[in-house]
Order: structure tokens, then sequence, then C-alpha cells
């Protein structure tokens, strides 16, 4: 039965699609990799220098792929640019543009272009043909790679790493804002939306690289920094934590006031959402990961055992995160906002807004990202060496 | 045919009239019309709505409005007197075709039509990323079709559910108040074809406007005042179960 009880006849179809779930989803991680990197950089946290690069690195494939879901969701999506030439000032979503830009060409591109710069240079004089036409490109003319130029490089690297930060948190926290600020649905509208898709996004954010370095690590056949994971995980599991709190905080606000629209949404939980919000979001994705994670700070597990917790709790992390931007997104559209009735969301396979549409947009930003390792190796065991150093040379991988 | 003198003295007179009625038709040129003399609304007599669903079916003619969508509606509401907060309502086809009988015994039925309510405050016009939505200065919520870029963050923010995505313009719609109509004079669609009156279209710039007189004598009310959102759209005999 599609329509149980009394929708409005206009909020019968859904206006927003599986698209709109990618959108926080994939941006979330874009933000959660960066803030990570930056730990790194900023507050100099020794231990997880081998995920760094690869942070940044992911960051920028799905950032790449962020506007695409919403591009594709568009009834005109030839009048996009119409956003950046006349943005309307009160409406959130006309900042989404600048934000994106910004993120993309004053933060994470030139951050990376910074740190590999170096690299980029001597790669561009060790490399023939098209590869190395390709490096030169990317040197964009700078090819000074001496201790002063370095340094300064390094510095400047640092100031976008701290601009970095609260760049990140407008990316994700103004994602969460263009939710919370519609007054029109109790499901979405809170102030507590920002901070909580904040958090989501570092959990997830930590929990792809963390999962995308063992992984490579395992296909590279190199050894995992088990000191790298151990504190990557341990910032995953603390950055779960107060997210879950500040979810059940918000849960148990809404169950405690219990306004006009708590028997609505409710009701919905306890039925078109139970799967997808009780079983798939907070016991597998979130209470089992955390679990989990709490497992490896209490005991003392080999490393065997750990890398395998890491792994399968980092992977019910995504999918538990995926999860609350769905019951988000499209929870938050199932019931009417008369409060009388509820709707089903249909989803076609081969559509615009289709499942494989999404599959596809979810795949793109691993096949950018393997692009982006070719092009760029973020290993540290795989920098290229200085010219007439003795050190091996590696081949990339 | 011949015609006498008597009769054409008759006639005449009929012709008059007659022609008085047609000039009363006669939409007003639109370069009279100023915008700045004008700030719309309408006003929906509950008491009065039979549910007969002209309005809905005048509405989708007069604009063309592609079938399972609706710019105007209009909800049965079936509240029973031991349950006031859960009124049982529905609206089969926007009530386009009027109603099957009763949905059950005891309590209150009434109907209520629903349709933009032009808010001053409009949330959908504050969302619209390129400003696609606006207000015009004699007070209409319009949407610009050649602009409107089809990401339905309005369709999200509208309170009452009264916008929806035209599935062959792929762009944002919703009621008009048939401003085409309004501009030259005449009255919107569903308020023509209203068989008891029930739908007044109001200006309330105009002092003359019956409207005032209404709601002065009469206690009168807008859907979600908490939204505040300034609707214009004023119900006359509006029961608290309305949503």
């Amino acid at each position: 039965m599609p329509v149980q009880g009394y929708m409005y006849p206009n909020e019968i179809e859904l206006a927003w699609s599986v698209l709109i779930v990618l959108y926080p989803y994939i941006t979330g991680l874009v933000a959660g990799a960066f803030i990570l990197a930056s730990l790194e950089r900023v507050f100099r946290v020794e231990a997880v220098r081998p995920t760094y690069r690869l942070a940044l690195l992911t960051a920028l494939a799905f950032l790449l792929v962020a506007p695409l879901p919403l591009q594709l969701h568009l009834g005109h999506p030839e009048r996009s640019f119409e956003m950046y030439l006349t943005p309307h000032r009160t409406s959130a979503m006309a900042m989404f543009g600048f934000v994106y830009l910004w993120y993309l060409m004053a933060v994470l591109v030139l951050e990376i272009w910074l740190d590999y710069r170096r690299d980029i240079v001597l790669l561009s004089q060790r490399t023939k043909g098209f590869e190395r036409f390709v490096y030169r490109v990317l040197t964009l003319g700078s090819t000074n790679i001496s201790e002063n130029a370095l340094r300064i490089d390094d510095r400047a690297g640092y100031i976008i790493t701290l601009v970095g930060i609260p760049s990140a948190f407008l990316l994700h926290g103004y994602v969460g804002f263009l939710f919370g600020s519609v007054k029109a649905n109790p499901w979405w509208s809170s102030p507590m939306m920002p901070v909580v898709f904040l958090f989501s996004a570092m959990v997830s954010g930590i929990a792809v690289v963390l999962l995308l370095y063992m992984f490579s690590s395992w296909y590279r056949k190199q050894t995992i920094d088990m000191r790298c994971v151990d504190t990557v995980a341990r910032y995953l599991f603390y950055t779960f934590l107060i997210d879950f709190s500040l979810e059940m905080l918000d849960l148990v606000h809404r169950i405690y006031e219990a306004d006009e629209s708590f028997r609505s949404l409710d009701f919905m939980v306890h039925t078109r959402l139970y799967l997808s919000q009780v079983v798939i979001q907070i016991y597998m994705g979130t209470l089992a990961p955390i679990g989990l994670l709490a497992l490896t700070q209490l005991l003392k597990l080999g490393e065997k055992t750990r890398k395998r917790i890491y792994a399968v709790a980092g992977s019910l992390t995504l999918i538990g995160i995926f999860a609350m931007r769905w019951n988000v997104v499209i929870g938050g559209q199932l019931f009417s906002k008369s409060f009388l009735g509820y709707t089903t969301y249909k989803i076609g396979f081969v559509a615009k807004e289709g499942l494989l549409t999404a599959v596809v947009l979810t795949l793109l930003p691993f096949a950018i990202l393997w692009v982006l390792v070719k092009l760029l190796p973020p290993w540290p065991d795989c920098e290229p060496p200085a010219p007439g150093s003795a050190a091996p040379a590696h081949g990339d991988d | 045919m011949k015609i006498t003198r008597r009769q054409l003295l008759i006639l005449l007179p009929a012709a008059a009239v007659a022609w008085d009625s047609v000039l009363a038709g006669t939409p007003e040129t639109s370069p009279n019309y100023k915008l700045t003399e004008h700030w719309w609304g309408m006003l929906v007599d509950i008491s009065k709505c039979i549910g007969c669903g002209n309005c809905v079916r005048a509405c989708a003619t007069e604009n063309n409005v592609p079938e399972g969508y609706f710019r105007t509606w209009v909800e049965r509401y079936h509240v029973s007197d031991t349950d006031l907060a859960n009124p049982v309502v529905d609206s089969p086809n926007g009530g386009k075709n009027g109603f099957p009988p009763i949905l059950g015994s005891g309590g209150r039925n009434f109907f209520v039509p629903k349709m933009c309510n032009h808010c001053a405050d409009s949330p959908c016009t504050q969302v619209c990323p390129v400003g696609a939505t606006f207000m015009t200065p004699d007070g209409v919520v319009l949407v610009d079709k050649e602009y409107c870029i089809g990401c339905r963050y309005c369709i999200q923010a509208c309170p009452y559910g009264c916008r929806f995505l035209n599935p062959k313009t792929q762009t944002a719609e919703k009621c008009t108040l048939c401003y085409h109509r309004i501009t030259k004079g005449l009255t919107t669609a569903c308020c023509e074809a209203c068989p008891t009156g029930a739908r007044q279209l109001a200006d309330l710039k105009n002092p003359n406007d019956p409207i005032h007189e209404f709601l002065r004598t009469h206690t009168v009310q807008v859907l979600k005042p908490y939204m505040a959102t300034g609707a214009k759209l004023f119900y006359n005999d509006l029961d608290g179960s309305v949503r």
C-alpha cells in the first residue's frame, strides 16, 4: 500500500530521491577525511602520518563527485550556473556553489598541490613522454624545489590547513543547515542538525580512510603500521561516541517533548523506517562498531584480531552513516506535513535518479582515487628521491 | 425577420442591460493595472463549501495542470466527537470529481479547499537558490519557469504541500492566483466556478473590497499560524482539527 492515511495530494511522490541521500554522504566523507588529514598537519599527530596524503586524495576524489548527484537531480541542470550568476541571498542552497568552490580550489587543491609540489617537480624530471607532460603541467611552471622554497610551501600548507579546518566544518555543517532550517518539516527542523551532520561526517571520513589505508597496504603487500591504525581507530571511537550522544540527545528530546509531530514520527520509526533506522543505523551501524571499537580499547588484543575488528567496524560505520543520511532525507519525506498519513519511496533501477545511478556515483570516487593515487603516490615509501641521492627509486603503484 | 417599433422599444433597454454585463466581464486592460494598488489574498468560507470539485476542475482546465498534481484541492474532514485530535481526512483525486458517500457516522463532516497561501513571508521564496520563486508587488507568489532549476527545495519548504514539480516542464509549479486573470480585472478560475461563493478573491488594499467588512465581522483564521508565514488564505469557520 503506497499511501496510508492522508497525504496532501502533491506529497505522495517524493521530491528528493536517493541522489540527495548521496550528496550529504559524499560531502561528509570529504569533510571527515580532511579533518583526519589536518590532525597530522596542525596538531602534529605523527602516528597518523601514513594516512595523511591518502586522506587528502580521498577527500579530493569524493569532492569531485559531490556535485554530480545534485546536478543529475535538477530538473534543469543546464541552468545550475544561475546559482553563481544570480544567487538568491536568502537561500541556504544558493551558497552551495560558493562553499563548494572555496573548499575545492582554495583549500583542498591548493593544499594537495603544495604538499606534492616537490614530488611533482621531481617526477616531471624523471618521467618521459606523456607522463612527463602531465607532471610538467601540474608543476604550473613552479619548479624551484630549493630548501627555502620547500619551507615556504610547508608554511603555506600549514596556513591553508588552518583555514581548511573551519572550511571543512563549514562544508558539512552547511549541508546539515540545509535540512535543519526547513521549518515546514519537523523531522529536519532542528538546530542540532548541522552539529550531528558534522560529527557523523567525521565518523564516516575517518572510517573510509582507515579502510582505504588497510586495503591499500594489503594490496601493495606492505605491512600495516599498527601504531597508525590504532590511533585512527581510537579517533573513530571517540568521534563516534560524541556523534552517537548527539543523536541520542536529539532523540530523547523529541520523545520527551512529544510535540504534535511526534506520533507521526514515532509511528514511522516503528514501521517504515524500522529496518533502515533501528536495525541498520542504530544497531548495526552504530552500536555494533562502537562496541567493537570499545573492545580494542579495553582488551589487549592481538594485531590480527585488531585489524579484523577495524575492518568490520569501519565497514559497519560506513553502512550506518549511509543509513543515517537515508533516514534523514528519505525518512523526512515519508510522512505528511498534515501528520495524518505516510507514503512510500519507489526507487527505479535504470533511471536518471535510479539505483544504478546511485551505485555508479558511489563507486566513481574510488575510480577517481585510483587515478589520483597512480598520478600522485601518497605512500611515504614512494616519495621520489631527490636528484643525486643514493636511495633506490620505487615504482609507483 | 421584421421587428416592429414596439418590439424595438422593448429590446433596446434589454440589450443595454446585456451590454452592461458584457462590459462588466470584459477584462480590464493590463496597462491600467497598477501593481502597488493591490494586495491579493483569498477568503475561503468553509461553511459554504459543498465539495463539488468545480474549483479543482476549473483550475486544472484554466492552468493546464498535469493529471495527478494539484494547484488547488478539496479535503473532506470527518471529526468524531470522541477523538477531536485525529480527524479522518480524504481527498480522492484532490476532490476533482466530488466525493463518495460519507466515511463514518457521527461527528462533524466538512470540506476544506486548499491552495497556495500566497504568504507574505513565504518560506518557498526564501529558499529558492536562484530567485525563480518571487513575490510580486501586489502580493502573489509566482514561479518563473524560465528560470527555475528544478531543485525542489521550495517543495520541501512549503508547510502546506502546495507545490509540485511539473513532470513536463521539470520546474516547480503551484497556484498563481490566476495572475493572468486578476491583473485584467477578472477573478480566479476557482472563484468563478464556485457555485456557493465559498471562495472569494480578496484585494486587501482596496478599501471597497467586501473582505474588510467580512474580516471585521467574522472569526477568520489561517492554516498553521505557528509557521509565521504571513499566509493570505483566510478561512472562515476553520475547525481546530484542520492541518
